[in-house]
């Protein structure tokens, strides 16, 4: 049974519906890994055994009745702490919201369920999505499977950590500045941030709402290309839910080719603070995507190096207003209500006890940028920041005639937990590279593109599309984790060590 | 630009609602005043003419037609609640006594 874990997710969907296996016998298999290697690794915060295996016993009743099943039906899911799960805890990685239990999926949720997919459980996160490491998070960090002393990246470091220790083949992660592909980057799986808008925010938790976006998380392309395909689509609960059709991603990763495009290096993205064998892995990248037949050109986007700034203006400005609805009021946690304090008092006393550090320093940081006097010099730059990289963007995707840009996922590896735990400019680091997607709204993945040299953890490759062209993440990702595997000889993953 | 001080970021926690304690007061504004060191580069920018974008989408008001649709009964609304009476929210005083 133990074979089972390592199957892709298109594979356990071809099994059970062919009958080869039940989508229980899946199921219970990947419970029995979680109940193996969890202790070590803490990707779960919460696993729902009976509603999995209640939802793997549905699946397998329809195909015994001949209904037609989706390409994912039966397939097991890590659901990161930010969706709502009616009758199931969500937490957000936060005190503030221990114990409390939605009385309502999230959109994402509903059409997981809708398509048969069977959800193992909830994964830990940094709180409320702040932070790059999962150290954030109020209920204990989450070890990397390729060495559990290092950070699996963040702040969706659990479903990370759920896809490269094998406890579950498909995961949902959010990306507000990084959140989805950094921590795919350093656990050597795939990770995409889809365009603003194409995957409904109903039911998400928010923590800037302008940059948020839900996304797959996989162990390969295909299986991504899947999962965003049965979670993308327009939502009317969500305003800012695009009202298009989803681009052909599944389509696209079926037929990974570059033949003839033009690939753009980002120039701003080396330099300083980039780790050896990080670049030199991406450099080896670059060569293969050539030998694939791509064009490859260098690109210049001045405004990037502002990315990081405005972002940490934007993303704390929004916040801070987001999280005011933590009020003790109407959910989740209430402190000090002896019956003497006033209802203002216990706001702050709850707040004060249910948020972390990270939460406390940016919801300051944005109350900070938003107020009279710093308004204009803070936000309003920033804002402007926003545009000038929107039109870098634009300009390479447009007159630079470029199809999609790459760069390193990440200028290092995984760190060590613990490193940059209170220094958060290093932390903040961690996403230079993904920043500028999340402000110009488009869409970008990360991939594995082999081990540094210098410490033996997974580095990943990010490519970069425009808005509404996700489809091209998918054909050049196909293409380049088909040439890699075949030089490798097999799937990144299967270097790392068995937990 | 200027740095920021213990005495303002506890102003900011209080408008904020976080009753901080003194030694997050110190270790904040250390922390904080680095953060807002590196972040106040954006204000290069300040005197371009570029207008600001607030968002990715070009946004414009959603609307739907006003229809009564299934929602939450009162009691699923009020299942997180930390105390409630007679089917409502039951919160600490809000207006002074006097």
């Amino acid at each position: 049974m133990t074979d089972l874990i390592k199957l892709t997710a298109a594979e356990i969907a071809a099994k059970i519906a062919s009958g080869e296996v039940t989508a229980v016998q899946v199921t219970e298999a990947h419970l029995a890994r979680i109940e193996a290697v969890d202790e070590k690794v803490h990707a779960f915060l919460h696993v729902d055994r009976e509603g999995a295996l209640a939802q793997a016993r549905e699946v397998d009743a329809k195909r015994e009745r001949g209904e037609k099943l989706g390409p994912l039906a039966g397939v097991p899911l890590a659901l990161k702490d930010i969706f709502t799960t009616k009758g199931i805890p969500t937490t957000v990685g936060s005190k503030i919201l221990e114990g409390w239990i939605p009385p309502y999926d999230a959109t994402l949720t509903r059409k997981l369920k809708e398509a048969d997919v069977v959800i193992l459980g909830k994964t830990n996160m940094d709180e409320f999505a702040m932070g790059s490491s999962t150290e954030n998070s109020a209920y204990g960090p989450t070890g990397n499977p390729w060495d559990l002393t290092k950070i699996p990246g963040g702040s969706g470091g659990g479903s990370s950590a759920a896809l490269a220790s094998y406890e579950a083949p498909l995961a949902i992660g959010t990306d507000t500045g990084g959140s989805i592909r950094q921590p795919a980057a350093v656990t050597g799986t795939v990770g995409v941030k889809p365009t603003y808008g194409a995957v409904s925010r109903y039911g998400m938790v928010a923590f800037s709402s302008s940059l948020d976006q839900g996304g797959p998380c996989a162990r390969t392309v295909l299986d991504a290309a899947l999962l965003h395909e049965a979670i993308a689509g327009h939502d009317p609960l969500d305003s800012t839910s695009i009202d298009a059709p989803v681009p052909p991603v599944v389509e696209a990763a079926r037929n990974g080719d570059v033949k003839g495009m033009r690939v753009g290096v980002v120039k701003q993205f080396r330099g300083e603070g980039y780790q050896a064998g990080v670049l030199q892995r991406f450099d080896e990248s670059v060569e293969l995507l050539k030998e694939l037949g791509a064009e490859v050109v260098e690109v210049d986007c001045p405004s990037f190096d502002l990315a990081l700034a405005a972002y940490y203006l934007i993303a704390p400005s929004e916040c801070s207003s987001n999280l005011a609805r933590f009020d003790a009021m109407r959910y989740g946690l209430r402190v000090g209500d002896d019956g003497t304090k006033s209802a203002e008092e216990v706001t702050a006393l709850t707040r004060e006890a249910g948020f972390g550090d990270e939460v406390k320093r940016r919801v300051i940081l944005g109350t900070y940028a938003l107020s009279s006097g710093y308004y204009d010099a803070y936000y309003g730059s920033a804002q402007k920041v926003r545009t000038l990289i929107t039109r870098d963007f634009e300009k390479a995707f447009g007159e630079g005639g470029v199809d999609v840009l790459i760069s390193p996922t990440t200028p290092t590896t995984a760190f060590p937990i613990g490193e940059r735990a209170d220094d958060p400019m290093a932390m903040y680091l961690a996403d230079l590279c993904t920043i500028p997607t999340n402000l110009a709204g488009n869409a970008a993945m990360s991939l594995p593109c082999g081990l540094a040299p210098e410490d033996g953890m997974p580095v990943g490759l990010q490519i970069i599309a425009p808005a509404m062209a996700d489809d091209r993440l998918y054909r050049v990702g196909a293409a380049v984790e088909a040439a890699f595997n075949a030089r490798w000889g097999h799937p990144l993953l299967e270097e790392a060590p068995s937990l | 630009m200027p740095g920021i001080t213990r005495e303002e970021v506890a102003h900011l926690a209080r408008l904020a609602r976080l009753e901080l304690k003194d030694e997050e007061l110190d270790h904040f504004a250390t922390q904080l005043d680095d953060i807002i060191g590196a972040v106040a580069r954006v204000s290069d920018v300040a005197d371009e003419d570029v207008p600001p974008t607030s968002h990715p989408l070009p946004l414009t008001n959603v609307m739907r037609s006003d229809d009564v649709r299934p929602s939450l009964t009162p009691q699923e609304a009020l299942s997180g609640a930390p105390a409630q009476e007679q089917q409502r929210f039951k919160v600490p005083q809000i207006l002074g006594e006097d």
